[in-house]
């Protein structure tokens, strides 16, 4: 081997990542991951937020799987660029409003790039022909090589026999014999090579690594893109969606209420940014209204907090209501029966 | 050798996000130069550490006060 080659690694944190690093790190190629954060990334937001989850031990297993393997890993911030692939997929949507295949291209162009830039000579996915529905099948996978300009410089190493031969097997960087041909859903072969490597404690999939994927979290998504007339979102908007109720009485408000007292922390972070209200007269949530509720919404909303509060059997409850400059007023409302909200309000 | 030291306010962010804005800050920062990170989501505690450890940079100091938690890093020598 005339130089010593560098590669880098896409890690998502799961099993397959971390096996196909191993599995060329163990040929002597010099390894370092990166990881992109979309916002969309299911890595323990609502662990961190809600109080009643924070007593089982958290961990990014980007991170965790970067320490396994000794490499070190580039975290990148893509929040911004990835709006494009959420807003239009050239492939479409999965189940939900997942673009996955398009998920990946970014991602690799993303990776294509980097290495450019630094004078790495390839890219590692742990992408297994056939394993996902939509971005592994086998005829994806040289789209994602083509519009990802990267060509023949991607190696799949968990799937590499079944694919057409890439840029480090012919310079002789990595040995293909030595490469693994694992196809289809199964998991059985990945977890048997995790046991011959010694890994234990890995992350086990459930129910996917992004947000767009679930069937809720996009119904609150699709709503908020609705009720701002456009395909539009920012940091905070994509975060508020995982925490608490959300309640769209009208077109032009809706609720986020705490659930817990850790939702009520996180939210009370925002109180600057939207009006809030909170109880006063009894124990109870605290609710950020997003929109323009007019002076009746507000008296409305203060009726649905008051339903979650250890009030709503009381005649009257009192809440405070405050706008995003501080300003404070009292309301004394009656608490909704829990039979009178609309079911079709909670998103 | 004069260091420098910063502190970057990370309140309200999830992990990865303070995670990110350190490394942002490190990479224009100086070999033994240290910063803190001043944090709302307890997932720093594990997670800035473990970023530290894998790239070549130390935690010196890690507090918790008034549900807030403040990471230091020491900046490591760089490129290996």
């Amino acid at each position: 081997m005339s130089k010593h080659p560098k590669a880098l690694a896409l890690i998502s944190g799961g099993l397959d990542s971390l096996l196909a690093s191993k599995v060329v790190q163990d040929q002597g190629v010099h390894v370092e991951g990166i990881n992109f954060f979309t916002g969309f990334c299911v890595e323990g937001h609502t662990h961190a937020i809600r109080k009643q989850d924070r007593a089982r031990p958290k961990r990014n297993n980007a991170l965790w799987v970067a320490d396994q393997l000794g490499i070190k890993l580039h975290i990148v911030d893509v929040v911004d660029e990835y709006k494009q692939v959420v807003f239009n997929p050239k492939y479409g949507y999965g189940a939900h409003l997942n673009p996955c295949l398009d998920c990946k291209i970014f991602m690799v162009r993303k990776a294509r790039e980097w290495i450019e830039q630094r004078g790495f000579d390839f890219v590692i996915t742990g992408e297994v022909v056939g394993q996902r529905p939509k971005s592994q099948r086998k005829h994806a996978m040289p789209l994602v090589q083509r519009d990802a300009g990267i060509d023949d410089r991607l190696l799949r190493p968990l799937s590499a026999r079944n694919l057409p031969e890439t840029l480090p097997e012919r310079m002789g960087w990595v040995d293909r014999d030595k490469l693994h041909g694992f196809s289809g859903r199964s998991r059985k072969p990945q977890m048997a090579l995790a046991a011959l490597y010694g890994f234990e404690d890995y992350a086990q999939p459930a129910g996917g690594c992004c947000f767009l994927t679930d069937g809720n979290y996009t119904v609150k998504l699709t709503d908020l893109w609705k009720s701002r007339g456009g395909r539009r979102y920012e940091l905070d908007d994509i975060m508020l969606l995982k925490v608490g109720r959300h309640i769209r009485p009208a077109p032009n408000f809706k609720l986020i209420v705490a659930r817990e007292e850790g939702e009520v922390n996180f939210l009370s972070g925002y109180r600057r940014l939207f009006p809030s209200l909170k109880m006063v007269s009894h124990s109870g949530p605290l609710a950020l209204l997003d929109g323009e509720p007019t002076a009746a919404d507000i008296e409305l909303a203060a009726r649905i907090v008051g339903r979650y509060s250890q009030g709503r059997a009381a005649p009257l409850v009192e809440l405070e209501y405050a706008t995003t400059g501080g300003e404070k007023s009292r309301l004394r409302v009656a608490p909704m029966c829990a039979d009178d909200m609309p079911k079709g309000w909670l998103l | 050798m004069t260091t420098h030291h910063r502190t970057i306010d990370c309140l309200r962010l999830l992990c990865p996000m303070p995670v990110i804005r350190v490394q942002e800050h490190v990479e224009t920062m100086a070999a033994g130069d240290t910063l803190t990170a001043v944090c709302s989501d307890p997932g720093v505690l594990h997670d800035i550490p473990a970023w530290s450890r894998i790239n070549g940079h130390q935690v010196v100091a890690t507090e918790t006060r008034d549900g807030e938690y403040l990471v230091t890093v020491r900046v490591g020598p760089g490129e290996v």
